[in-house]
């Protein structure tokens, strides 16, 4: 299919393959058993200018304000053909990011953007151990005392957690509103009542860091609120708006990923004289693995592109983005393990991984079944238009 | 720091083939890339500049194409690029070859190393480097794994050796030629890439350079490729075979014996 991609974008697509193949590739399978943090690839990244592709132009970025998620798609995706985990170690500094670029003001622009457009990771802190998608169950609280804002709480499953040096954190400032009295704030490591806990063990991505953010009386100055007190809902939503179509990019490659080994294998391997290829119950399999993903492209290149293009309702785009992308790649991943027969199983063979690191792209930022909420919510109000 | 690094673009392949007839290389239908040896000195000579300072002049001589290794150089980090490329320079062997560089970086003037590639996968002759060295009556250290300490005067390396390394310290300004040991070369990135594509290469020919017109090109190389091809196998073997390393010995004896009569 031809996506009608300019030459530069072609050209960070083809340059984040072939550091996927040649970088990443080699050593995912290691990542992934000692559950490793992938520091030299970051590194690499960095070098490369991959971090830059979501940091606006006068921030040291290189792409407009208000564009570039097209450009972060294509790299989360090769990215993840070749291992989820990294791929959602990169993304997951663009999500910690978003809200700095959608509600920062000038200053925290100036004091944060550059640096992660040097390849400092960043990551957005909301979940907690009992507000997952209920995010007005939030615990974590900000009290103002003077020229600060004072930090109680525990934020837990934080991709990049204990990695990453610049945080966006959602904290109730006003307890008695809801939802409407959460804010939010940059919180560097490093800040005195601010450390890690427990870092997870997890089915797959296991190359990410997932950890907990324990904050105890954490002073946090008061310029780091991001916008106005009570605003910490409304940057959580279109954070997650701008983040979605990155996830179903991951979603994406780990599903090209596994076909392509799949592919691969069923071309070589040889049962009852022939290639099992050339059976038409496999052929039929790989036609509709390809299909499905090859509209999952579709639909997360489209969402992209309107993001790209200054929409700022994406909401409901972005959420069938994600749903169909990450259902798609459990599928496919699980029909790739299944067409490698019994050594699809073992750890050796490396489908095994795909179908472990597909399973989170269904539930986090937001589950698929919160994705359809969300779907459905936008339908009827259409409607009612 | 300034540094020069010599690089060469040579077919994509390990299994060079050669037109019988004219014994040189065939380069159609193989895809070009910068020597692989030389992709670690122009690596080293990036890092040396981000800890250091200064800039890294990538150059090369060869047909006009040979340009777009310059321009992959810049994509990984190179500062500036200058193609070497004349009519004149063509036929020319590595004392030609090596000449006509040497003319090339006495021009540039200003450096304090020269970096190359321990030998050219498609020549493997690794004598450009150390004859740039020589035209240039400069120290060289050639099998150059690891830079442990630089400054403006002197550098302190290790070379590599079969069975480990020597330490030597040399004066700048100084050629290296450099091992695979010594780096991971990295990838392009996406702002070297688009500088890559609007960069000017400067193009010298011999005209540009003080060059001798006896010692460039055919004219100017003493040596004459006759033929090259892939050695036959000869010579027979056999592989002694045996329940234990006693009774193979003896086998190879009872073998060996009658040869020496």
């Amino acid at each position: 299919m031809d996506y009608l991609l300019t030459e530069f974008q072609q050209e960070i697509r083809d340059l984040a393959w072939e550091i996927a193949r040649d970088k990443v590739m080699p050593v995912a399978q290691e990542l992934d058993e000692k559950n490793e943090f992938p520091h030299e690839i970051m590194k690499i990244l960095a070098q490369s200018d991959f971090f830059r592709l979501f940091v606006p132009e006068e921030y040291g970025g290189l792409v407009e304000n208000g564009k570039g998620m097209l450009e972060l798609c294509l790299v989360t995706e090769q990215l993840a053909r070749a291992c989820g985990g990294v791929a959602v170690t990169y993304a997951a500094t663009a999500l910690g990011i978003f809200p700095i670029i959608l509600y920062g003001n000038e200053e925290q622009k100036k004091k944060y953007l550059p640096r992660v457009a040097e390849g400092t990771l960043a990551a957005f802190a909301v979940t907690e151990p009992s507000a997952g998608s209920d995010i007005s169950a939030i615990q974590t609280t900000a009290r103002k005392e003077g020229d600060y804002y004072v930090l109680n709480g525990t934020k837990h499953f934080i991709t990049n957690g204990g990695e990453a040096d610049i945080y966006v954190v959602i904290a109730m400032t006003n307890k008695a509103k809801g939802p409407r009295g959460a804010s939010a704030f940059i919180v560097e490591k490093g800040t005195p009542g601010f450390e890690f806990g427990k870092k997870e063990d997890k089915m797959g991505i296991r190359a990410s860091a997932t950890r907990e953010l324990i904050f105890n009386e954490c002073k946090v100055p008061k310029e780091n609120l991001l916008g106005r007190e009570g605003m910490g809902f409304i940057i959580t939503l279109k954070t997650f708006d701008m983040s979605r179509p990155g996830v179903a990019a991951q979603a994406l490659g780990i599903a090209q990923g596994a076909f392509d080994l799949a592919l691969d294998y069923v071309r070589k391997r040889e049962q009852f004289g022939r290639p099992i290829s050339s059976f038409q119950g496999i052929q039929w399999m790989l036609a509709d693995m390809a299909t499905k993903i090859e509209a999952a492209r579709a639909l997360v290149y489209s969402v992209a592109r309107m993001a790209d293009a200054g929409h700022t309702d994406i909401a409901k785009e972005s959420a069938m983005a994600k749903m169909f992308a990450s259902d798609v790649a459990m599928e496919v991943t699980t029909d790739a393990v299944q067409l490698f027969g019994g050594y699809g199983y073992m750890k050796e063979y490396p489908v095994e991984k795909f179908m472990r690191d597909a399973k989170i792209t269904q539930i986090y930022e937001g589950t698929n079944q919160i994705q359809r909420n969300v779907i459905a919510q936008h339908l009827i109000k259409e409607a009612l238009k | 720091m300034d540094i020069i690094v010599c690089i060469k673009q040579v077919p994509d392949t390990a299994d060079v083939k050669i037109n019988p007839e004219t014994n040189t290389l065939v380069r159609e239908g193989v895809q070009s890339i910068i020597n692989p040896f030389d992709m670690y000195a122009i690596e080293e000579g990036i890092r040396l500049k981000e800890k250091h300072g200064g800039k890294v002049i990538a150059i090369t001589m060869g047909p006009p194409q040979a340009e777009s290794a310059l321009r992959e150089a810049i994509a990984m980090g190179v500062d500036e690029a200058i193609l070497i490329t004349d009519r004149a320079f063509a036929g020319s062997d590595t004392y030609a070859t090596s000449y006509t560089l040497s003319r090339a970086i006495d021009r540039i003037a200003n450096y304090d190393l020269i970096l190359c590639g321990k030998q050219a996968s498609d020549g493997d002759t690794a004598q450009v480097g150390p004859g740039i060295a020589t035209h240039l009556d400069l120290p060289q250290v050639t099998y150059v794994k690891k830079i442990v300490s630089i400054d403006e005067e002197k550098a302190v390396v290790e070379r590599m050796t079969e069975e480990g390394y020597d330490v030597v310290e040399v004066s700048l300004p100084a050629l290296f030629t450099v091992v695979k040991e010594i780096n991971e070369p990295r990838p392009p990135s996406l702002r070297g890439k688009m500088r890559a594509k609007k960069v000017e290469i400067p193009r010298w020919t011999a005209e540009d350079l003080d060059v001798d017109p006896d010692k460039i090109g055919l004219k100017g190389s003493p040596t004459q490729v006759v033929k090259i091809f892939t050695p036959e196998r000869t010579g027979e073997h056999e592989i002694i075979e045996g329940e234990s390393p006693e009774e193979m010995a003896d086998k190879l004896v009872e073998k060996l014996l009658p040869l020496l009569k």
